[in-house]
């Protein structure tokens, strides 16, 4: 038997040959102004006050560029050019020639892909090979679909005559900067109304080429202002009265504060808010695309990840088999600079962040729970954060319970379905969950009981343009993306 | 191999295998980036994992010859550039391969077990192989009975490798699995499985014979099937793919997937092989650009 176990234990050695060269993409081609502005009615206009704040690149904490602090007067003033606009020009398009800026856009960006995927990186710290793969090519695929139902309004809700709402007021984050702005953007325009959106006081800059290429796509004035700033700039966009409704991705604490907010007015409103993704591996499942599930449900993105599968439930039968590969598999990824082609795991987004993920996992030895990280080098400079495990956890660990949003991975094993599936669900979060099976009934058994907006079988992290996603309880309500992403646009006549 | 005792494992359970799954990891790994000196270091050594081919039934003394002269000297003035692992021909040429490559550390392996379809009786195979081995073959690379595996006959094709691996002694046993005709890569791995445990020292995807040879998912399939079998009895066993892999890039993603699966130890041509014959002038190109930093005319590198 412990023969058996030592045998088990047999670690690989990935390293003392053959390590890759640094293959960093090229930033020559970037160009950033020193200074950026607010865009408003379809020009770049200095903030009334004169403030400033700087975007840092979090690899290696030097400055980018600074970006106008807006603030109520500059709200007002873009809810006010996003009103006339609204009633000037995008309600008197037709639906078809409004799909077609819509179309231009996607285009743009497209054209400008790798453009975007550099800034991307620089200014949030994500690898390129995600900025490049996953956020640009998404964030242009929304633009694409939504515009396709610029003018299938009608067909997509037979039998009602579906109405635009107005303003929409819009607060992204700071984890998928360009592809959020594009979950915000798309459908709004799609539909009929037009926006104010402020990005993340971190990662504003690809919101800020953003507004380039919608001047460059020639929008009539106003229907797309990009206001930047922080948690003030988000508030004065909340409250302002002229707004017909609210668009929050974000922390479940700010979601809240804004739901509170908003009780009484007559705004719509949709949150996407945070999670703590139960990830469940059955006996029966393929243990090695499994572990490479684990992989893209936690280390995604550094973990900045809203459904990210942050707990992973592992049968008994194959725990002891799961964790040994899921360490193997951990010491094949590649920390540091997010330029480089190679890079699996980036930098962390900003300061705060590195000291809220430090914090929690200081909460998780403190509670006993058995940490296990990779080893390796990390930059000297900038904030980074080691892909870390926790074992011997429960239920009542601060670790299982809180979000986290960084590369850790809570690690608890089940013996049945039903132990499993009660507590993925003890959790007031419900965005995401993962079942891997090699048997469909079994993804259809423990799916349908699983109360997350969104589950995964045999895959995680996948996103579509035509998939709707949204959460449950804490994690938010109204959906994004898909036919149901239109709906919150939308008032049904 | 004898002081390890393996257990066949119950063969009517399948190890599941997720083709999507597979195929996404394929493609992130094929996402690596491999320049400068990390590509050098990789292109030389591709080709010295290289087992030079011919298995046409018009081959002659001549074509052997020349093959083998190739393996010797790949590029002739090029001192550090390594010499390929292996030639591989069919039995009848093995004597003068044999002869050609004596004094130099490069393996003779012959196909064999009526190599590429394997139907020929079980006695015809063992002589085939014991022909193979007295005219001096140092590697045998046999073929599975596909149509026993797949009507099931999981132990008689477990038998078959076994006994031809007590033929080969202590000479090296490649088992080509023909994953072209196994179709599924839960097929695959229960066929890297029975092979393994009947006491193979190499699994190999392909005869070149029939398409699809080699391929990256299959490829992935046999080194987690080689790696969960390490686990298990701390036996490390090796991996050919043949067929199909033709340029240096696809060769350098195939280590990329040795590197991240296996690891370093796996990393050389005891535990690597690649089965081909134009891979080897296209390695060679890329070292001399690489070297150079311009492509060379194709009439710089011999044809042999």
């Amino acid at each position: 038997m412990i023969e058996e176990e030592k045998k088990h234990k047999a670690r690989l050695d990935f390293h003392s040959k053959w390590e890759y060269s640094p293959a960093p993409e090229s930033s020559d081609h970037i160009q950033l102004k020193e200074q950026y502005e607010l865009f408003i009615n379809g020009a770049f206009v200095a903030p009334e006050q004169g403030e400033y704040f700087d975007t840092i690149n979090p690899a290696k904490e030097e400055k980018l560029s600074s970006v106008a602090l807006a603030t109520e007067a500059d709200i007002d003033k873009a809810v006010k050019s996003a009103r006339n606009a609204y009633k000037k020009y995008w309600s008197k398009l037709s639906n078809r020639d409004r799909g077609k800026y819509i179309f231009r856009i996607a285009r743009l960006i497209q054209e400008r892909a790798r453009e975007f995927a550099v800034i991307e990186s620089l200014d949030g710290g994500k690898p390129i090979r995600e900025s490049r793969d996953v956020d640009i090519p998404l964030a242009a695929a929304h633009f694409f679909y939504y515009a396709g139902w610029a003018d299938k309004l009608k067909y997509a809700f037979p039998g009602r005559d579906p109405k635009p709402l107005g303003v929409a007021g819009q607060i992204i984050p700071w984890n998928f900067p360009l592809l959020m702005a594009a979950w915000k953007i798309a459908p709004a325009l799609a539909t009929g109304n037009t926006v104010v959106i402020k990005p993340a006081e971190t990662t504003p800059l690809t919101a800020l080429k953003l507004a380039e290429i919608i001047q460059e796509a020639d929008l009539p004035p106003g229907v797309v202002n990009i206001v930047t700033g922080a948690g003030k700039t988000g508030e004065a966009i909340v409250q302002h009265p002229d707004v017909n409704k609210i668009a929050f991705t974000g922390s479940t604490q700010v979601g809240k504060i804004i739901q509170k907010s908003l009780a009484g007015t007559d705004k719509k409103y949709s949150l996407e808010l945070g999670g703590k993704g139960a990830n469940i591996i059955y006996e029966d499942a393929a243990i090695d695309q499994a572990v490479e599930g684990i992989i893209n449900a936690i280390f995604f993105n550094q973990g900045h990840v809203c459904c990210a599968g942050s707990r992973l439930f592992v049968q008994e039968s194959v725990a002891d088999e799961v964790i040994s590969k899921l360490k193997d598999r951990m010491d094949t990824l590649i920390v540091g600079d997010p330029l480089d082609k190679n890079t699996d795991i980036g930098a962390i987004n900003s300061k705060a962040q590195l000291n809220k993920i430090n914090e929690l996992i200081e909460s998780g030895l403190n509670e006993g729970a058995e940490i296990y990280q990779l080893e390796c080098d990390l930059p000297g400079q900038g904030y980074w954060c080691r892909p870390t495990l926790f074992q011997e956890v429960s239920q009542s660990h601060r670790i299982v319970q809180e979000e986290i949003f960084g590369p850790v991975l809570t690690i608890q094993t089940f013996r049945t379905p039903e132990e499993v599936i009660k507590k993925a669900n003890n959790t007031p979060y419900g965005l995401s969950g993962g079942i891997w099976t090699d048997k469909g009934s079994k993804i259809f058994q423990t799916g349908s009981k699983l109360r997350a907006g969104v589950v995964w079988s045999n895959t995680f992290n996948k996103f579509d343009a035509t998939s709707p996603f949204g959460g449950y309880k804490e994690s938010g309500m109204g959906r994004e993306g898909g036919l149901h992403g239109l709906l919150p646009y939308l008032e049904l006549q | 191999m004898s002081s390890i005792d393996l257990t066949l494992p119950d063969l009517n359970k399948t190890v599941p295998i997720d083709q999507i799954g597979v195929e996404e990891r394929v493609a992130r790994l094929n996402s690596r980036s491999i320049k400068k000196k990390s590509k050098v270091e990789a292109l030389k050594l591709a080709l010295n994992m290289v087992d030079l081919t011919t298995l046409e039934g018009m081959d002659s003394p001549g074509k052997v010859r020349q093959l083998c002269n190739k393996a010797k000297r790949p590029l002739p003035g090029h001192p550090d550039i390594p010499q390929v692992a292996a030639v591989c021909v069919y039995p009848s040429m093995v004597k003068i391969a044999k002869n050609s490559l004596k004094e130099t550390d490069i393996h003779v392996a012959s196909v064999a077990t009526a190599f590429p379809s394997g139907m020929a009786p079980f006695q015809v195979k063992i002589d085939e192989v014991k022909f193979a081995l007295d005219e001096g073959a140092d590697e045998i690379d046999m073929v599975i009975s596909r149509g026993k595996f797949l009507s099931g006959e999981y132990k008689y094709v477990a038998d078959e490798i076994a006994q031809i691996k007590e033929t080969c002694g202590e000479k090296h046993l490649k088992v080509i699995l023909e994953t072209g005709e196994l179709q599924t890569l839960d097929n695959v791995r229960k066929a890297s499985d029975i092979a393994m445990y009947s006491g193979a020292d190499f699994i190999k995807t392909s005869t070149g014979k029939v398409k699809p040879a080699a391929t990256m998912p299959v490829t992935l399939v046999m080194l987690e099937a080689i790696r969960d079998f390490y686990f298990k009895n701390g036996h490390k066993v090796g991996m050919k793919p043949a067929g199909g892999i033709r340029d240096a890039k696809t060769a350098l993603k195939y280590l990329v997937m040795v590197k991240e699966t296996l690891g370093a130890e796996w990393l050389n041509n005891d535990y690597f092989r690649f089965g081909a014959s134009s891979l080897a002038n296209d390695l060679l190109m890329q070292i001399i650009k690489q070297e150079t930093g311009v492509y060379q005319s194709g009439d710089y590198f011999s044809i042999d």
